[in-house]
């Protein structure tokens, strides 16, 4: 039977792809950004998940402003990274495990969360940024090291789903996935934040106590952390902080008993405050 | 008018909520627009005839005009979509952040590098009022 082995917190700020693609990362500002997913990497060659489940939000690439639905599950058989208005990364073409992805959608409708089903779908920083940091550089012509099924979660246009939805919705992919007959390990991907605001007047918020106090909560109290309303991300993590509730999604999905074996915290990546976190089920 | 939102006294920040959706949708359609090479092209060839294409507001189309990255937000825009108009113009989130905060590149870089805004003092519109009178 298929399994999650683990989840990754991690955030896809995409001038960590820009600096991966130009070949940046030893330059004094993106050194200490990147040494921090050095053990991750190591991790992955260890972990070798055969899929990942990866949370995210598309930035207004793949959806426009015509449809928004709050959850969307990547069905297709592959995923082309997309222009996002400075030329597509040049990365490897995403690969889905589509047979799963069908059952893990059929399986979240019939336990009630009725998510959109998206068979044809490119993807941007929001997807790949993380796959980049967790997996280090990948050209074109390469693959990725695992089949990728994507869930994009409305976080543009408020409200996104609470923390407690997606909390649960977390419980219902875990429940998919542990019916899934073949012999798969999965690590789940939570991925945005951390404390961020990219607009107007108040652009440049960080707040690393939030920050911290929401990594220490994925294990000391994932349950009460997912209660937590949208306004307090606005206000303490700044506007495009709340794309935060998605790690409530990896959280949900785990065991109630997990153990943090990664941390890293780092500011500034451009605007925003990198955080990653790796939690093993226990 | 809809009723009193719980954000609305975080100061220096526009939430991009339903009304802001509406008011903003034909602004953030054509700013879309400009994720693909061919519409950055034809806008590039002429902007005025490729704004024909979507039905802003006059106040909406000066503000693309004009490249009043502020007025864009309060005309509706969101970030995500008037970041690719930025991108065409070869200005990156953070450049685009250093126009909007008034602050300018490097003094919103160094601020970044220095552990970026604080918190304090940034969480309600009144700690701004308070701060103007001083
Ligand atoms: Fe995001």
């Amino acid at each position: 039977m298929a399994y999650i082995s683990a989840g990754v917190g991690c955030s896809h700020v995409p001038a960590i792809g820009v600096a991966m693609d130009a070949g940046k990362t030893g330059e004094p500002y993106w050194e200490p950004c990147f040494d921090g997913f050095e053990k991750s990497r190591e991790w992955m060659k260890n972990e070798k998940p055969d899929v990942i489940f990866l949370v995210y939000n598309d930035h207004c690439t793949a959806f426009d402003a015509s449809c928004i639905p709050t959850f969307a599950l990547g069905c297709a058989p592959e995923f082309h990274p997309a222009d996002e208005g400075w030329g597509p990364r040049p990365v490897p073409v995403v690969k889905n495990h589509q047979k799963m992805a069908s059952h893990i959608a059929q399986s979240l409708i019939l336990d009630e969360f009725d998510i959109t089903i998206m068979n044809e779908m490119e993807v941007d920083h929001g997807l790949t940024v993380p796959l980049s940091v967790m997996y280090g550089e990948h050209g074109v012509d390469d693959e990725w090291p695992a089949l990728v099924i994507p869930l994009a979660v409305n976080v543009v246009q408020f409200p996104p789903p609470t923390g407690n939805r997606c909390y649960n919705l977390g419980k219902a992919v875990r429940r998919a996935i542990d019916s899934y007959e073949e012999d798969l390990k999965v690590v789940i991907f939570g991925t945005g934040g951390m404390s961020h605001q990219l607009q107007y007047k108040r652009a440049g918020l960080i707040n690393p106590e939030w920050d911290k106090s929401f990594l220490d909560r994925l294990t000391s109290d994932p349950v009460g952390l997912s209660q937590m309303p949208h306004v307090e991300y606005l206000r303490e993590a700044g506007s495009e902080g709340v794309e935060m509730v998605m790690w409530h999604v990896m959280r949900g999905a785990l065991n109630d008993n997990v153990e943090e074996v990664h941390r890293h915290y780092h500011v500034p990546a451009s605007n925003t405050a990198v955080g990653h976190i790796i939690l093993e089920n226990r | 008018m809809g009723a009193k939102k719980d954000y609305d006294d975080i100061p220096g920040t526009f939430v991009f909520d339903a009304d802001r959706g509406r008011e903003g949708y034909q602004l953030n359609q054509f700013c879309i627009s400009m994720r693909l090479q061919k519409n950055r092209d034809e806008f590039n060839a002429g902007e005025e005839a490729y704004l024909d294409r979507y039905h802003m507001t006059p106040a909406q189309r000066q503000a693309v005009l004009n490249r009043d990255w502020n007025g864009l937000l309060e005309l509706g825009g969101n970030i995500y979509y008037t970041s690719k108009l930025a991108a065409n113009d070869g200005i990156n989130f953070q450049e685009l952040a250093g126009i909007m905060t008034g602050m300018g590149n490097d003094a919103y870089r160094e601020m970044m590098l220095a552990g970026g805004r604080a918190p304090e003092g940034n969480r309600y519109q009144h700690e701004w009022d308070e701060g103007e009178e001083n």
